[in-house]
């Protein structure tokens, strides 16, 4: 697949603060891509410089095979959705819609049509004489959406469009986004805090901090094989051990756990000097009576119990570990919850285990 | 009860505020020269010799036009400084802006005799409506300002950026959206900025050339009882003004929040 926008050392600087710090990347035509990462990480500059709505410092902006140098936002193949919506409060919701059809040759009811063909698309059809002032948060996020793609645009740039709503309609709005981006086969670049939104969305996501990519893959590399410590904290939960290199490498012994082949483990690239051990919440498990660890076994005792209802998070201290583990447990039928103070066997698996730098 | 004794301290603090004004419209229908009590009949020929006096339609004329072009100088360039206050980031702009309101707490007399010196002195200018022009704006434009900003903080600032991206320049994006949303308080700043120079006297005083403005040459009146009753005639009329222009500023104010949906929060009335 062909690259539809490429970053090649793009930099930013406010003043003294360096907003974008080298930023290589390339995007693929159709796809759904995300930018995800702490506030101030960097990820709404990046989307802006791309939208046109910031110069960068240095470094270059193509966009389908064109550099973007000195070109400004209404000269883009670009649309954006913007945090706030930016729905314009004092035109009608078909106005608001059609804003972007002024400089469009079509004739004044084949403009009209257009505007209800993209209001339907976004399941407002017959709200047009609607005062947009007057619409819900959803409604104007819907607004903003058919206001961006009736343009048809090459990209479509997504500013945390989802961050103002409740829960129910965000979970809502992200199925209906997914279904969208199919269904208009646009470029989507989606920019958000929200580690469990960049999961479910995305073809591909670049995790940010500080300015930089800390990395870039699908969802399910990015969650089973985090290339550090900071990526693996911030998407899902993640148990870290100091664990030591045999001389050879070949062997690795964590703390409280023992020794393991590194052959089996996941990692994403070359690992030396001191190393981490990650393992997810819910590939350990407690052992409740009568069940045997098909792998590896170790003692522990509970520490705290959290109950979300569908799950118990456990916190496990075992001998040996500074930290105690976390352990997510379904709430199956006939499972009991543990008390704080319950010893606990917990199983655990050398294949989920990734090595971490640092 | 309580709140009793505050309630009577508004209501005396109410009648010495507004007790003068409405002894204006009274001694102005009064027929007599005096103006004292008891009041001798109705009459309008206060009026008529108002309209008959061609030095005080002069004055009047003049005023009108300085105020009307100070309203559109001041809101201009209040327009610029309120957007770049809620819109643009620039090292010093705190600085810069309070700097930009300051003229709102500078005594008017030492700006006058200032100006005097810089206009006649300085540059070597003539004295005339401009010069007034160029004072009024001086003191208007921190009203405009802060009208406006009013107006622009309500302002969601990617709007305007919305605009830009859906395909239209800086400058028509500003016109098509921003424009718009702020007209309320651009109309509520010109009639502010308009009932301000109409009624200003201090700096009129030194700046006015050969042509007084009113508020100069009722001053001028004064020193011929005779001529009084006219002024108060002059008065009603000028309170009426005020009034409705005052009125309209704030139908507008409320208007311009409807439409943006906003809550209100206060304003004149």
């Amino acid at each position: 697949m062909t690259a539809l926008i490429e970053l090649k050392g793009v930099e930013k600087h406010y003043g003294d603060y360096h907003a974008l710090r080298g930023i290589d990347l390339e995007i693929r035509a159709g796809e759904f891509f995300s930018l995800l990462g702490p506030s101030g990480c960097g990820k709404t500059t990046l989307l802006r410089t791309i939208a046109g709505l910031e110069e960068v410092s240095s470094g270059s902006i193509r966009i389908d095979g064109r550099d973007m140098k000195g070109v400004a936002a209404n000269h883009r193949p670009t649309n954006m959705v913007f945090q706030s919506y930016a729905v314009f409060p004092h035109l009608t919701v078909a106005e608001n819609v059609g804003f972007g059809l002024r400089r469009d040759p079509r004739g004044k009811t084949e403009k009209a049509r257009a505007v209800e063909e993209a209001l339907d698309m976004v399941g407002l059809a017959g709200y047009g004489k609607r005062r947009a002032h007057a619409l819900s948060g959803g409604q104007r996020q819907r607004v903003a959406l058919a206001r961006a793609l009736i343009l048809k645009p090459k990209v479509l740039l997504l500013d945390e469009p989802l961050s103002a709503l409740d829960r129910l309609m965000r979970e809502q709005m992200q199925l209906e986004l997914i279904r969208l981006q199919r269904q208009v086969g646009i470029t989507f670049i989606l920019v958000t805090h929200d580690q469990e939104e960049a999961l479910v969305m995305s073809d591909r996501i670049a995790v940010m901090f500080e300015g930089e990519i800390g990395q870039l893959a699908d969802p399910e590399t990015l969650y089973r094989r985090p290339a550090t410590k900071r990526v693996a904290q911030f998407i899902g939960k993640m148990n870290f051990l100091p664990g030591a290199l045999s001389a050879d490498r070949r062997e690795i012994d964590i703390a409280g756990l023992g020794r393991v082949a590194t052959a089996g483990l996941a990692t994403s690239g070359e690992i030396g000097g001191a190393v981490s051990v990650g393992i997810r919440p819910e590939t350990l498990a407690i052992l409740f009576e009568g069940e045997t660890a098909p792998r590896r076994e170790v003692q522990g005792v509970v520490s705290e119990v959290v109950y979300y209802g569908d799950m118990t998070y456990y916190d496990v201290r075992v001998e040996g570990i500074e930290r105690p583990l976390t352990v997510s447990m379904k709430n199956l039928i006939g499972r009991p919850v543990l008390d704080v103070g319950a010893a606990a066997r917990l199983a655990w698996d050398e294949r989920a285990l990734v090595l971490l730098p640092g | 009860m309580r709140g009793a004794p505050l309630r009577v301290y508004a209501i005396l603090y109410l009648l010495f505020l507004y007790a003068p004004i409405a002894l204006l419209p009274l001694f102005a229908f009064n027929d007599a020269t005096i103006i004292a009590f008891p009041l001798s009949g109705f009459t309008t020929h206060w009026f008529t010799d108002l309209v008959a006096n061609a030095a005080l339609r002069q004055a009047v004329g003049n005023s009108l036009f300085i105020a009307a072009m100070t309203a559109i100088f001041a809101t201009l360039l209040g327009l610029c400084a309120a957007r770049a206050g809620a819109m643009a980031r620039f090292p010093g702009k705190g600085g810069i802006i309070g700097f930009v309101m300051l003229p709102l707490v500078l005594p008017e007399i030492i700006v006058a005799v200032s100006l005097l010196i810089v206009l006649r002195q300085v540059l070597g200018l003539n004295l005339n409506n401009w010069t007034v022009i160029s004072a009024h704006v001086l003191i208007c434009t921190p009203f405009s300002i802060a009208i406006l900003n009013g107006a622009f903080q309500n302002l969601d600032p990617s709007i305007e950026e919305a605009a830009m991206d859906l395909g239209e320049s800086r400058f028509s994006a500003f016109r098509l959206v921003t424009l718009p949303l702020v007209m309320p308080g651009i109309i509520s700043s010109m009639l502010i900025a308009f009932t301000i120079s109409l009624d200003e006297f201090i700096i009129a005083f030194f700046l006015t050339g050969a042509n007084p403005t009113m508020p100069v040459y009722i001053w001028g009146l004064l020193r011929f009882p005779a001529q009084l009753p006219v002024v108060m005639a002059l008065g009603t009329i000028l309170v009426a003004l005020s009034v409705t222009l005052l009125i309209i500023a704030e139908l507008f104010r409320r208007r311009g929040l409807a439409r943006a949906g906003i809550k209100d929060t206060g304003g004149f009335l």
